[in-house]
């Protein structure tokens, strides 16, 4: 049985299962449609080119993990950003570990999907915004159908959160191969701030595929913050949809941090539905091995005088190879946009690939729309300056290359996320150095 | 400390230096000037290690050890220095930084701890100080938009900080108005002692007013072809090259 059919008898057993209203019994069972009529991407979906979903699907996944895994804090610390104070959502293996978390309903709520799908307090906020912002693709619908637990979060009108939230999946491997599904759910009222920190962290080299759907909604004038760390096993790979609606006003920043993983997508979309909105993406790659990290980054420009900034840098070595697809959409109505896209890449090794391709629709006539990409290598009379002062090659190559991602390094706003990616940098390069620029 | 023994260098099979002998002991002042085209800063580069030189034949000698074989950061530890004549803009990376980096990575491959940051911050302030660097200047990414006399005093101030043992300064006065000469030249001097050498390549005779060498040598067509004192950069100012290219090619 492959797992497109496992899915769909999985599905009907799913929906059995669970006690929930109709609303979202509706949504899942028009969602679990879309999958069956479309089923995975190939690579004959434009979308879809430059990566293949052939080898990771083959792999015998566990659909829902029956057991019950505990894990200690010590032994897990590490993928946290433990050094300051933060809310935590934890899940392993798909289930909430409570033990794990730090959650809040005070003047806030970080808590579960699981509590909002079900209890009535928070149906009319599903009603409002559950699957409002994720298009009917076919991998968002897979998620949809299943959607059952992940994190939710929701910031009333005015609310600052002092403390970042970290939201974080981990995979036991206990099964020989798991297929996890989680569904993010975060709404910004109007005039609040949040920072969101999330990781995908597999815990053992089994196979693991992850499926994963966020929903951001910030209203009128909130701002959010949102990280991702993509640091995982070679045998874990995640398609990561995110989909964000933003009022007038409000500043939404999503980065992202792909160091590794068997296969990584970021479907990333931001749609734009007010005036004077700002949309910030940004990204830093860094792989090798033969690992694939694809951007597909959307930004829909609907009202005017809104802006976007995208900013990716991409550092390829050995066999990797990278894809970064970003379309701009400007509407007629969205005069006075201002959309501005860059996406550098450094391939370190003769056997590393990037794909680059920005895709701008612009259908209103004053605009300001500028892209670039660049594909290099690093400069050779730079690594002989600095070795010449004593520098060792691998540490002048890293400094190199840290230095040309530091654009999008500094404006994490969080200054032990910032250290924490640093050091991850310095790992994945191999170096022992303090990049403290 | 310094000893080339019939040096031969190609840069993708044009030979370039075609058997150069010098030997500087420490305590001295060489200078090596010559016509444009000759070798000078291949010579340079190949004594510091630039890998797209190739050394065909002969050897160079660093404190009784051979150091063809040695990666460029290798002859650094063990204390070579090279002022470029077009020092490399490195964005994103501040001065201050990549001398930490700089200095700790040489202490690291000599058996030592990372220098404590209060012992550097010192030593930066004393250096800056030295060469009249602005502090404001060292956090700005290394040699990036700076002036052509910025860049060549900040080789200065690398050097300071790394106190070398033999210390090439490829050109270091092109570029350099009459101050920025004098504080570069004055900074020279005063990191000059008897247990370090320097070797001055330029093509004119005003910085050797300035740091006076005690040898001066003529290289020509990939080879030295005359030596002598300062006198020799003296009449070289006044005659040019062309009779030293005659008496060559007699």
């Amino acid at each position: 049985m492959d797992l497109k059919e496992k899915l769909l008898s999985s599905f009907l057993v799913f929906e059995n299962q669970i006690d929930i209203d109709t609303y979202v019994h509706d949504v899942r069972n028009d969602a679990i449609k879309i999958f069956e009529e479309k089923g995975f991407p190939t690579k004959k979906e434009e979308a879809w080119k430059y990566t293949s979903l052939n080898k990771v699907l083959k792999e015998d996944y566990s659909v829902f993990p029956q057991q019950e895994n505990a894990i200690e804090y010590k032994d897990i610390k590490k993928y946290f950003i433990h050094d300051i104070d933060t809310y935590k959502i934890v899940f392993i293996d798909g289930k909430y570990s409570s033990h794990l978390s730090q959650t809040t309903h005070d003047g806030i709520d970080v808590c579960l999907m699981s509590s909002a799908l079900t209890k009535p307090k928070y149906r009319i906020l599903i009603e409002n915004y559950f699957n409002k912002a994720a298009t009917k693709d076919s991998l968002s619908s897979l998620n949809t159908a299943f959607s059952n637990e992940g994190a939710y979060i929701h910031i009333p009108k005015n609310k600052m959160v002092e403390k970042p939230i970290q939201i974080v999946h981990f995979s036991t491997g206990n099964e020989s191969a798991t297929m996890l599904q989680p569904r993010n759910l975060i709404v910004a009222d109007e005039n609040s701030y949040v920072q969101i920190i999330e990781r995908h962290q597999s815990l053992s080299d089994n196979p693991v595929l992850t499926n994963s759907v966020t929903e951001i909604f910030a209203n009128k004038r909130a701002i959010v913050d949102y990280y991702k760390i993509q640091n995982d096993n070679s045998n874990a790979s995640l398609i990561d949809n995110t989909f964000i609606k933003q009022k007038k006003e409000s500043v939404v920043s999503v980065h992202t941090f792909a160091f590794g993983g068997k296969l990584t997508r970021n479907n990333l979309n931001f749609f734009q539905e007010g005036e004077r909105i700002d949309s910030i993406l940004k990204g830093v790659t860094i792989i090798g091995e033969k690992q694939h990290v694809d951007h597909n980054t959307l930004v829909h420009h609907i009202e005017p005088n809104c802006e976007s900034h995208q900013d990716y840098k991409g550092i390829f070595g050995e066999n990797s190879t990278g894809v970064f697809n970003g379309k701009i959409i400007v509407e007629k109505e969205a005069q006075k946009t201002n959309a501005f896209q860059a996406n550098n890449n450094i391939l370190v090794s003769d056997k590393a690939t990037i794909n680059t391709k920005p895709q701008l629709e612009i259908f209103a006539d004053d605009v300001k729309c500028s892209h670039g990409c660049t594909i290099g290598q690093l400069d050779e009379s730079a690594m002989f300056y600095m070795r010449s002062r004593g520098i060792p090659e691998k540490e002048a190559k890293a400094l190199l290359m840290y230095a040309f991602s530091n654009n999008v390094l500094s404006s994490v706003k969080i200054p032990e996320m910032k250290q924490r990616i640093t050091k991850i940098i310095a790992n994945k390069l191999g170096v022992d150095i303090g990049f403290d620029l | 400390m310094l000893k080339i023994d019939n040096l031969h260098a190609s840069v993708e099979d044009k030979s370039i230096l075609k058997g150069i002998n010098l030997e500087v002991k420490a305590g001295e002042v060489h200078a090596i000037m010559g016509p444009n085209g000759s070798g000078k800063s291949t010579l340079a580069s190949v004594i510091a290690g630039k890998e797209e030189y190739e050394v065909t034949k002969g050897n160079i000698e660093f404190n009784g050890e051979d150091i063809d074989e040695l990666a460029a950061e290798e002859r650094a530890h063990k204390g070579v220095f090279l002022s470029f004549q077009y020092p490399v803009e490195i964005p994103g990376v501040s001065v201050t930084n990549f001398m930490k980096t700089a200095i700790n990575e040489t202490r690291k491959a000599q058996g030592l701890e990372d220098m404590p940051a209060k012992d550097m911050l010192k030593l930066i302030r004393e250096k800056s100080e030295l060469l009249e660097i602005d502090r404001k200047f060292l956090s700005r990414s290394l040699n990036e938009g700076f002036s052509g006399g910025e860049k060549k005093r900040n080789e200065i101030f690398q050097m300071a900080m790394l106190e070398p043992k033999l210390a090439i300064l490829d050109e270091t006065d092109s570029g350099l108005d009459i101050d920025a000469l004098r504080i570069v030249a004055n900074g020279v001097n005063k990191l000059k002692s008897n247990d370090n050498a320097v070797v001055v390549i330029t093509h004119y005779q005003r910085l050797l007013d300035y740091i006076v060498p005690d040898f001066v040598h003529v290289l020509y067509n990939g080879k030295i072809v005359k030596s002598g004192t300062k006198e020799l950069a003296h009449e070289l100012e006044e005659k040019g090259y062309d009779w030293i290219k005659e008496e060559v090619n007699a």
